[in-house]
């Protein structure tokens, strides 16, 4: 297997930011997740909650509510506009200010017409969804106090909106109120505050559901306006509601980190009088959860402790696999770390700024998992703030630590570094605007280029000198057969050793192959139905290796332009079945200089080689069988051998890169670390405690 | 001769409340019969007596709610009228029966748990369906048996019939089967044993809501599930509550399906709101853990029983309106058995902590006595003080108790308090506490018996025996004295096994391993020391009355000794395993219980004699750890020789599965049985003291307003001594008042008097209180009220006196108030006239 020096890095402070609002869209089976610091994520739900896409936010735009119209993403905020995504090119297409305050929840109608927005100044706003953009239509009967949160009747003809203590019910033909009904205060302390309504729900039967600041989900009838039932929840807030699409199933969040299930239940066994029935409790978050959303086969739940928690409805799902396990994303499905490999440096991905940090030293050889004497400590050394209030889209280091280069939204920035001794510099070499934004950067190997991904699956070259940078030219694929519709944009970009080959995944799930030498698109490898997550170039072979989202592994030679034989065994023999039920993708793809037949992934959990000279293990074989082969005599472990070696020795792993001098860097960053940095959750009483 | 049981074991199966009108009934399995208690007076009103082997449940029959079910291991179901104890039928099914169920909609079967084939494993468990046959004869063999379900829960509690008996729920381990008699399918539903969070998902009870289809599952982390929809293989759902930390014992539905009743072993009754998830209502501190909870078909009661041979009853108002309590019964009898010379009380181990007075008399519980005075925490595994040990004077006014924490770890803790009793409050208040007694753990006390001096021997591990005596305090010089130690003794460092007083307290017999030692008490002198190896003593008691100067002791190699302390010689011994040696205080009797090959033998003797004067083979299959002779009252006069031994008192033992026995004679049989004949009463008004008070009462009336019964009503008279006698037997709390009872009490006696004397000493008496009367007008006029009372009575009286020529009250006042009258001037007027 080898063995390495490892540098186990711990001083990332990365801090997922909270999770603030969900929408699901069915027909596309994508969730989209709005943060606390204004990104969103779009997440395959089919495709093992691949993270696809992430607009990354800006400074001040806190986001309340997001909604889909049709393929089209909507999210509106505390600063009082209504931004629309552009999903192809992960950016913001526009934003227009509703004129109405603070908004603090919008919703779009079945129909697909008409967005709703609801205001701090009382008001319920109709915007018309056109073509390329949206268009004010009128405001409904203005109210006292703010609208929390919206909701739609499935027809599009009424509208349920929670206010402070009430929830009115509006007549969108007529723009008046037709129901007002009244929450009650909770007993006790809390009469004296007022009763916020997180959350409605109005369902196609006429029922209205609300979740409300006193811990209570109520259903209230829209005809008589009266309360049919209320069942308390929680002690403390119920914040988010979610039906499921056929009005079966209802979800609760609450500010104790549960989710509450309701179902429509028939009472009496083979009658249709069904009732809304409290039936199951998953306690999965430690803090708020602030959106919940049902999907058709689990529920999806995020929080105050910004991790996404996917809980499987076991009744719904048809065949029980590692697809419908339990997940919880914690971390990005990209790469936060870019690192120097001959020069020791490596830099780290704030949503705001970046820091540049030198690797620390250690003296002699060690045994196994012996931790060595640290000469020098890892130092920072530089601290990079963003100009403007967009965040940071990527970023990379060039591998002889000389460039440092960062995108945002709007415009993309190269820097170069000088450092001599103790004195760290940097002038700013070239600064490009909006249309050259990237989203994904890298380096060639011999750091003379710059490789940018942007739009419609293009990759900009930058060549780079002492003297300067130089913009040379732009790879664009093959515009055969698809030459209507437009490109997703690229995303993972690495570049042959030699300097000869540079591929580019987008997400679309094609895979695009240039040569760098004629600047031309050599090859595009078979689209492959799930994402793919990671690859590179082997150095010598110059095959390109990929895996995908659902942890399947591909080897496709450049040169012959097909996959390897070994890929074909594996398409053949099939991956063990513990590697299949891993639940996070893997993250970076390395190759062994010294070891050409190795091959270096890792995820989440766990750093994995494969060596490809060893046989591939079946579904019989014992998968983490290292303990084994180290009680097994010398000449008998090789029979029991097999290609995968697992290291599950880190945990909670952003990034693992193999340095030049054969010591691999290990980014960590426990989750104990992030859960001590969050905010106090609510006080609970605990038994035996 | 024959063992005849005592106090109730009530908390084998589910008690059942039945409602009728206005009198309410708890039923409950005790033993081989079915008791029958009054909510409302918590009295025992009868057994439903005819089982020949233990009652394991019982169903009220849902066509008559006057009738009951009863099943029993002897393999018989039987059908009783609970309210006259009359036994309607018998049905033989011919297996042990563990468990019955009735439903509604299934008239005419009962479903029944009887134990599989398998005869070498008692763990396989069958429903079956019954079908009890029509037919008029009192005894019926029930042979049309069919399965429901095979391998279900040995517990009772798992299984339950749903929503008007469309399917039955039953559960073992971790699976839930759902059987629908219509479709005649099951439906299972499995957990997982346990998850990461530790859970324990075995199933402990069952209940299932009476008008929606849902079902409730008790568990063993204490996790109560709702679970619903369950007519789908995999769309079925179900709601989680937690709030029991052990595992939940019973569940119950209220009878409207609002609530959902369930109770563990932290003794505190939850009731769950239905439909709105976390509401719930507590009632702690009830006693015992909760083993059952059944609620009447009304809703208005709810009883729970628990495991310290309690029945609590519980109005849905949740306030306990009753509790009808046995022999208390903790997981085992530290103490020995004891008998309070002041209220002649059974005392032993009661509520944790708590030391309770029995009245063997009554056969109720008096009260607990609480010795360790810390709050007890009602958790499995938890190592609390007990109450070990125990002891009274010989004339009830120290109560010496050591309570024991740490028997099983090493640290051992413990405290010998002595307790005086107060007569102003009627109970014992702690006089001394001596934290550090020994240093090691106590085996055994004893309190002098001579009547001027009190002193306690204890012996304990350490080697040593301490004697203590009560004090007085130079220093304080205060009125309370306390408790210190007087003398330290020891024998060559060995353990001492056993100590005792002689009857006279003259003598402190201390055995030491295989040696007996006689000290002096007066003087602490080691007098003498007898041996007779093999084997270590048990047991120690002196003679009593002629034989004092007998010492008998037992050995740990099966050798009873008499020894005479006048000649300090053996003076006789046999070889027999006795496991307990009781000396009767009131005659000479021994009784020695003795375990041989897997029965308990009993031998009564006399010392003087090696002869055993009784003895009864094979008493019971256990082994016999605590008995006590309990004086009685006032001594039989039997002849027989057999029953002799029991004339000044009774004895007293203690199975190992805490049955109280006891041994009574022909007469006393003649006697129980006579006064539960008595009961029986042709109405269906509730057999309660009460009635038979205020009921016979009221049919005398009834007779004696109408004249033509009035010659047929005079020969009945003496009966006013069975009022009298039910008057003072029946408990306070029931009677009705006083100013009804005065009246009846009076009359009664007079009646008997009237029809008993001759007429010239009735008239005497009339005369006299007549004269009282009229002392009593003479009197100012705060006496009115109570002359007017007594006038009444009068009256009464009069009425029944059919035969004397009487007098209206008027009249006689008139003529009174005529032979008062001064009548002088008449004479003056007599006088001048010519």
């Amino acid at each position: 297997m080898g063995e390495f020096k490892v540098h186990r890095v711990r001083f990332f402070d990365y801090m997922p930011s909270g999770i603030r609002a969900l929408a699901f869209n069915r027909d596309i089976e994508r969730i989209a997740v709005a943060r606390m610091d204004g990104s969103v994520e779009v997440f395959h739900c089919s495709d093992r909650f691949f993270q696809e896409k992430i607009i990354p936010g800006r400074e001040q735009c806190g986001i309340e509510g997001l909604s889909w119209v049709g393929e089209r993403l909507f999210s509106a905020g505390l600063n009082g506009g209504i931004t629309e995504y552009d999903l192809t090119n992960q950016k913001v297409k526009y934003t227009v200010d509703a004129y109405g305050g603070p908004i603090w929840t919008i919703a779009g109608n079945q129909q697909g017409t008409h967005l709703a927005v609801g205001c701090e100044d009382g008001t319920v706003k109709l915007f018309e969804v056109n073509e390329d953009k949206i268009q004010f239509e009128r405001n409904l009967d203005r109210q006292k106090s703010r609208i929390i949160s919206l909701s739609w009747h499935p027809s599009g003809s009424k509208i349920a909106a929670g206010m402070m203590d009430m929830i009115q019910i509006f007549n969108v033909e007529t723009g008046h109120s037709v129901h007002r009904l009244l929450a009650d205060r909770g007993v006790g302390t809390s009469r004296s505050k007022e009763c916020v309504v997180w959350s409605v729900v109005y369902l196609s039967d006429g029922t209205i559901i609300s979740g409300d600041s006193v811990g209570m989900v109520k259903l209230w009838d829209d005809q008589t306006g009266t309360l049919i039932k209320s069942h308390n929840v929680t002690k403390c807030d119920v914040l988010a509601l979610s039906v499921s699409q056929n009005e079966d199933s209802l979800v609760a969040g609450t500010s104790e980190g549960t989710v509450v299930q309701f179902q429509f239940i028939s009472m009496v066994l083979g009658k249709d009088d069904k009732e809304w029935v409290r039936t199951r409790t998953f306690k999965n978050h430690t803090h708020d959860i602030r959106a919940v959303a049902e999907i058709t086969t689990a529920v999806v739940s995020g929080g105050m402790d910004a991790q996404l928690v996917v809980r499987p409805l076991l009744d719904k799902v048809e065949v029980r696999s590692a697809a419908s396990a339990l997940r919880k994303i914690h971390f990005p499905h990209r790469r936060l770390v870019s690192c120097a490999r001959k020069s020791g440096l490596m830099l780290f991905q704030y949503p705001g700024h970046l820091e540049l940090w030198r690797l620390g030293e250690s003296e002699g050889k060690g045994e196994d998992d012996i931790h060595l004497f640290v000469k020098r400590n890892p130092e920072k050394l530089l601290h990079l703030k963003v100009k403007g209030e967009d965040h940071i889209r990527c970023s990379a280091v060039s591998p002889c630590g000389e460039w440092i280069v960062y995108s945002t939204a709007s415009s993309l920035r190269l820097y170069r570094l000088h450092c001599d001794n103790n004195n760290v510099s940097i002038t700013k070499v070239l600064q490009i605007s909006t249309e050259l934004s990237a989203n994904q950067l890298c380096f060639s190997s011999d750091s003379s280029h710059l490789f940018s991904a942007s739009t419609q699956s293009s990759v900009h070259l930058v060549s780079l000198s002492q003297s300067g940078c130089k913009f040379v030219g732009t790879l664009k694929p093959k515009s055969g057969e698809r030459t209507i519709g437009i490109r997703e944009s690229s995303k993972i970009i690495p570049a042959s050793e030699d300097g000869k080959w540079l591929a580019s995944a987008n997400s679309d799930h094609e895979v695009h192959i240039y040569n760098l030498q004629t600047r031309k698109a050599h090859c595009t490898v078979p689209v492959y139905s799930s994402a793919v997550t990671a690859m590179g170039i082997h150095p010598t072979t110059n095959c390109l290796f990929m895996m995908y989202a659902d942890q399947q592994m591909c080897e496709y030679s450049i040169e012959q332009k097909q996959y390897t034989d070994w890929s074909r065994m594996v398409q053949r023999k099939g991956l063990h079945r513990f590697w299949m039920e891993r639940d996070t993708p893997c993250l970076n793809v390395m190759f062994n200089p010294q070891h050409p037949s190795h091959v270096i992934l890792h995820d989440t959990y766990m750093l994995c080689i494969i060596d490809q000279s060893l046989p591939l293990p079946d579904d019989k074989t014992q998968f983490y069988n290292q303990l084994t082969l180290k009680s097994l005599p010398e000449e008998q472990r090789k029979s029991h051998s097999h290609a995968f070696k697992v290291c599950k020795t880190f945990k909670d792993i952003l990034c693992v890169e193999l340095m030049s001098d054969q010591s691999l860097v290990v980014v960590e960053r426990p989750l104990e670390d992030v859960a001590s940095q969050l905010p106090a959750p609510i006080k609970q009483k605990k038994f035996a405690t | 001769m024959n063992e005849v049981l005592s106090g109730m074991n009530v908390n084998l199966s589910y008690p059942a409340i039945t409602t009728e009108r206005v009198n309410r009934f708890v039923l409950c399995t005790s033993g081989d019969s079915v008791k029958v208690y009054s909510t409302r007076t918590e009295e025992w009103l009868h057994s439903l007596q005819g089982h020949t082997n233990q009652v394991t449940g019982i169903a009220l029959n849902p066509a008559n709610h006057l009738q009951v079910y009863s099943c029993s291991a002897d393999g018989t179901v039987k059908l009783w009228d609970f309210i006259d104890g009359i036994l309607i039928k018998t049905f033989i099914i011919g297996y042990p029966l563990f468990a019955i169920y009735v439903s509604e909609k299934h008239e005419g079967i009962v479903f029944l748990h009887i134990a599989m084939d398998t005869d070498s494993k008692k763990e396989g468990f069958q429903l079956v369906a019954v079908h009890l046959p029509k037919s008029a004869e009192q005894e019926v063999e029930a042979k049309e048996l069919s399965a429901v379900s095979s391998h279900i829960s040995p517990n009772p509690s798992c299984t339950a019939f749903g929503r008007e008996g469309q399917y039955i729920a039953f559960a073992r381990n971790l699976q839930l089967n759902v059987y629908f008699f219509r479709k005649q399918k099951t439906y299972s539903f499995s957990l997982k044993a346990t998850d990461k969070k530790g859970a324990k998902n075995a199933f402990t009870c069952i209940a299932c809501h009476p008008t929606d289809d849902c079902i409730a599952t008790g568990h063993e982390d204490g996790k109560i599930r709702l679970w619903r929809n369950f007519i789908h293989k995999k769309e079925y759902t179900y709601s989680t509550q937690h709030w029991h930390h052990n595992a939940v014992n019973t569940l119950c539905f209220t009878p409207e399906g609002t609530n959902l009743l369930s109770g563990g072993i932290e003794s505190v009754l939850v009731q769950w709101q239905y439909g709105t998830g976390n509401r719930k209502e507590f009632l702690p501190r009830l006693g015992g853990s909760i083993l059952h909870v059944s609620a009447s078909s009304d809703g208005q009661l709810f009883c729970t029983s628990h495991s310290d041979n309690k029945i609590t009853v519980i109005e849905s108002s949740f306030k306990v309106c009753g509790v009808i309590q046995g022999l208390v019964k903790g997981d085992a009898v530290l103490t020995d058995l004891m008998i309070d010379p002041r209220s002649k009380a059974l005392v032993l181990n009661g509520k944790p902590g708590h030391l309770q007075f029995y009245s063997l008399l009554r056969d109720k519980h008096l009260y607990n006595l609480d010795i360790v005075q810390q709050e007890y925490i009602y958790e499995a595994g938890l190592d609390q003080f007990e109450v070990v040990k125990a002891a009274f004077d010989i004339k009830g006014y120290w109560l010496a108790t050591v309570e024991e924490r740490g028997q099983k770890s090493a640290d051992l803790e413990f405290f010998l308090k002595l307790w005086s009793y107060d007569e102003r409050t009627q109970s014992f208040v702690l006089n001394t506490t001596i934290t550090a007694a020994h240093t090691d753990r106590i085996i055994s006390m004893c309190f002098s018996s001579s009547e001027e001096t009190t002193m306690l021997v204890t012996i304990a591990e350490d080697g040593q025996f301490k004697a203590w005596c009560q004090g007085v305090d130079a220093d304080t010089k205060q009125d309370q004295n306390f408790w210190s130690c007087d003398f330290v003794g020891s024998y060559h460092n060995l353990k001492p096994t056993n100590c005792s007083f002689s009857a006279d307290s003259s003598l402190l017999a201390v055995s030491f391993q295989e040696v007996i030692t006689i000290w002096s008490p007066d003087t602490w002198e080691l007098l003498t020391t007898l041996c007779q190896p093999p084997g270590v003593i048990r047991d120690l008691c002196f003679g009593r009355l002629s034989c004092s100067k007998y010492l008998i002791s037992t050995t740990t190699r099966n050798l009873l000794c008499c020894w005479n302390l006048l000649t300090c010689a053996l003076e006789w011994s046999t070889s027999v395993e006795v496991s307990k040696l009781q000396s009767d205080p009131l005659s000479e009797n021994v009784a020695a219980f003795s375990y041989q090959s897997k029965h308990t033998d009993l031998f009564v003797f006399k010392p003087n004699e090696p002869r055993p004067l009784f003895t009864h083979k094979n008493v019971c299959s256990e082994k016999i750890h605590r008995a006590v002779f309990v004086p009685r009252e006032e001594p039989l006069n039997n002849c027989d020789e057999s029953s002799q031994w029991l004339n000044r008192s009774q004895l007293y033992f203690l199975t190992q599965n805490m049955d109280l026995l006891t041994f009574s004679t022909a007469t006393e049989e003649d006697r129980m049985l006579s006064s539960s004949t008595r009961l029986v009463i042709d109405d269906s008004v509730a057999v309660t003291p009460f009635y038979l008070l205020l009921g016979k009462h009221r049919q005398q009336q009834q007779k004696l307003n109408t004249p033509s019964h009035q010659a047929a009503d005079r020969p009945q008279q003496p009966q006013g001594s069975v009022t009298i006698t039910e008057l003072l037997h029946t408990p306070a709390h029931v009677l009705p008042p006083a100013s009804v009872l005065c009246s009846m009490f009076v009359s009664s006696l007079l009646i008997s008097n009237t029809g008993v004397l001759q007429d010239p000493l009735r008239k005497e008496m009339e005369s006299s209180e007549q004269e009282m009367n009229s002392e009593k007008e003479e009197e100012d006029s705060e006496g009115e009220m109570e002359a007017c009372d007594s006038q009444q009575e009068l009256r009464v009286q009069g009425s029944v006196d059919e035969v004397t020529p009487k007098l209206s009250k008027a009249q006689e006042r008139e003529l009174k108030r005529v032979r008062k009258t001064d009548f002088s001037w008449m004479a003056g007027l007599i006088a001048s006239k010519p």
